[in-house]
């Protein structure tokens, strides 16, 4: 196991590293200037040209990408244009936000859409079963910022139970942390429902009925443990999409976690800035998709590391 | 001897499609009106080709099932419409091994798991107990204690069945209801199997119910053979006399489709025309009818009551 965490950490690296490149042309390739942003409209061409050679935003693209590369490797990702401090101290400084953000989502969402589908699975074609999906659908079909608006509009303003925006205290997570979670919600109600009732048509689970197991124990150790298999591939892409989902969340509610430094980032041209956000979710996605990996030798033993 | 397992006019039946307001409008009748006494320490088999409703039976007698009418005695008890938590100590005292050894083991479960469960539901064994009976039966069905901490996917089909057979012991069953527990084996595996089951009844006194297709494992195994077609048993007789002078048309059908491993010998195949009727809409009168050579009018409009043609041979036929 631990050999195989290490490989596969080796392997992040080439990953990585061509994930850079793509980021690295693909914001150089963004139409606006950010010298003449940061210069102003109305400053004199001589001044923008001053601050364009102090990023080094006159040389070639290559060579601004390998003087990023050289920095990124001893741990300095440059220095945001906007706001002039080091960005892994602005990433650092944002972080928290979206960490507590992602975590209000996770907190509920998964656990509400297994415990939907599982539950739907065993009463399937009841009107337990279809509450449980029109829920699922529900969720699924409403946006993120439109359950994000409507919420504020119901919740903050008419009803006035929570702040509008920001983020302080446990007050002000609540209505993030519905959007946040609902979308997660849905998708695994509607894949842990499938995946039950899959392994509910297995002979095993019959076997342990005609064994004389105790019907609860027959669901969650014989169906429930094996329908997880499934369950926890998508709880792994989900979790890389809350990252995303993020950006929008932080927007509505301005909250200012690193989503919310992505966009402004993007419209003020900020390079350094998005190419260490953009690098920092990579690694996250990266990341989570190896503990998925390595939960899946845990709950499936078919699965050997060696 | 005891009966141990005893139905009576038994019958089963699947709701099939379903209307606007999901009433069911068609029937599966899997079972029909099927009736036959297992004896203790007996192989009772139960042959037919798919579809004829064997398995339902087995499942039915094994409560899996719930039958819409009809008696099911097992030891002595009427079990056909008690709850499952009524029929869970019973299952003590019956078992079963299924057709698909590597679907019926939850491959999540080590070996030692998956064989000590039914300890668990019915006895108050520690671990250490649980531990020596899943070693020792591990012994006895052919593999060894070492393969305790194993998976399920790390065996081969033959070691898997073996398990599955290990499992159903655990509890010292007096009913083993075997499900064409050989059919997914290997034919040199096959073999091995059988004569396992074979040994363990001996030893452990145990009843077979015996389902399967297959006309030449029947023989070697059984004492007694049900032949079923359309969910209507047909047939039943001591092995000698079901296979030396089978009464029924079917049952002359199936054992002339046998195959006999002797190039010389002269084989009279009977070649059945048609096909098997829909179980949803069933014939009025002779189940077979519309495929028997023999069938006559009164065939298509009754339905046969069942004979007794001698001692112990029971048949379904307006013809004998």
């Amino acid at each position: 196991m631990g050999r195989y965490i290490a490989r596969r950490l080796l392997e992040t690296i080439p990953l990585l590293l061509v994930i850079s490149i793509f980021v690295f042309m693909f914001i150089h390739l963004l139409p606006g200037d950010p010298a003449r942003q940061m210069a102003g409209l109305e400053a004199p061409p001589e001044e923008v040209q001053a601050i364009r050679e102090e990023y080094n935003l006159d040389k070639p693209l290559l060579e601004q990408y390998f003087i990023y590369m050289k920095g990124l490797l001893t741990g300095d990702m440059g220095r945001s244009l906007k706001v002039k401090i080091p960005v892994s101290e602005l990433i650092a400084s944002r972080f928290p936000f979206t960490l507590q953000l992602v975590f209000a989502g996770l907190l509920w969402g998964p656990v509400l859409g297994i415990l939907i589908g599982v539950i739907s699975a065993i009463k399937r074609g009841t009107w337990v079963d279809m509450l449980g999906m029109l829920i699922a659908i529900c969720g699924l079909s409403a946006p993120g910022f439109v359950l994000g608006l409507v919420g504020i509009q119901v919740f903050s303003v008419k009803l006035g139970w929570f702040p509008t925006g920001g983020l302080d205290g446990i007050k002000s997570l609540f209505l993030p942390s519905i959007v946040m979670g609902t979308g997660i919600m849905a998708t695994l109600a509607r894949y842990s429902r499938s995946s039950m009732l899959e392994v509910l048509r297995e002979d095993y689970v019959r076997t342990a009925r005609a064994k004389g197991q105790k019907e609860s124990i027959v669901m969650f150790r014989h169906a429930f443990k094996n329908s997880l298999i499934q369950v926890v591939t998508i709880l792994g892409l989900q979790i890389g999409g809350l990252l995303s989902g993020s950006v929008i969340t932080e927007n509505i509610f301005s909250i200012p976690g690193m989503g919310r430094l992505l966009t402004d980032s993007i419209s003020y041209r900020d390079y350094p800035a998005i190419q260490g956000l953009l690098m920092i979710f990579a690694l996250e996605y990266v990341l989570i998709n190896l503990i998925v990996d390595v939960l899946y030798g845990v709950i499936n033993p078919k699965i050997r590391f060696d | 001897m005891e009966k141990i397992v005893s139905l009576k006019n038994v019958c089963k039946t699947f709701p099939v499609g379903k209307s606007l307001l999901g009433k069911p409008t068609k029937f599966v009748h899997a079972v029909n009106n099927v009736s036959f006494d297992v004896y203790e320490g007996e192989t009772f088999s139960i042959v037919g080709e798919s579809g004829c409703g064997k398995s339902t039976t087995g499942r039915i007698i094994n409560h899996l099932l719930a039958p819409e009418s009809g008696e099911v005695w097992f030891t002595g008890k009427e079990i056909s419409h008690i709850s499952q938590d009524e029929m869970r100590p019973l299952r003590k005292d019956m078992q079963m091994i299924f057709q698909d050894p590597a679907g019926s083991l939850n491959p999540r479960m080590r070996v030692s798991e998956l064989i000590e469960e039914p300890l668990l539901i019915h006895t108050e064994m520690n671990a250490e107990e649980r531990g020596k009976v899943v070693a020792e039966l591990l012994g006895i069905v052919g593999l060894s204690a070492k393969h305790a901490q194993r998976y399920p996917h790390e065996f081969s089909g033959g070691q898997k069945q073996r398990i599955g057979i290990a499992r159903a012991l655990t509890v010292n069953p007096k009913l083993v209801i075997a499900d064409e527990p050989i059919s997914a084996l290997d034919v040199s595996i096959q073999a091995q199997v059988l004569n396992l089951l074979h040994r363990l009844q001996e030893q452990y006194k145990l009843t077979y119910v015996f389902i399967s297709h297959d006309l030449s494992v029947v023989e070697m195994i059984s004492d007694r053979i049900a032949v079923m077609y359309l969910g209507f048993v047909v047939e039943t007789a001591p092995k000698e006399k079901l296979y030396a002078m089978p009464a029924h048309p079917y049952t002359q059908a199936l054992l002339s489709a046998v195959p006999i491993p002797d190039p010389d010998r002269k084989h009279d195949r009977i070649i059945l025309e048609g096909d098997i009727p829909s179980t949803i809409n069933l014939p009025a009168g002779c189940p077979f009818a519309a495929r028997c050579k023999m069938c006559k009018q009164v065939c298509l409009e009754q339905r046969p009551a069942t004979k007794e043609v001698e001692t112990g041979h029971f048949v379904a036929c307006h013809q004998v």
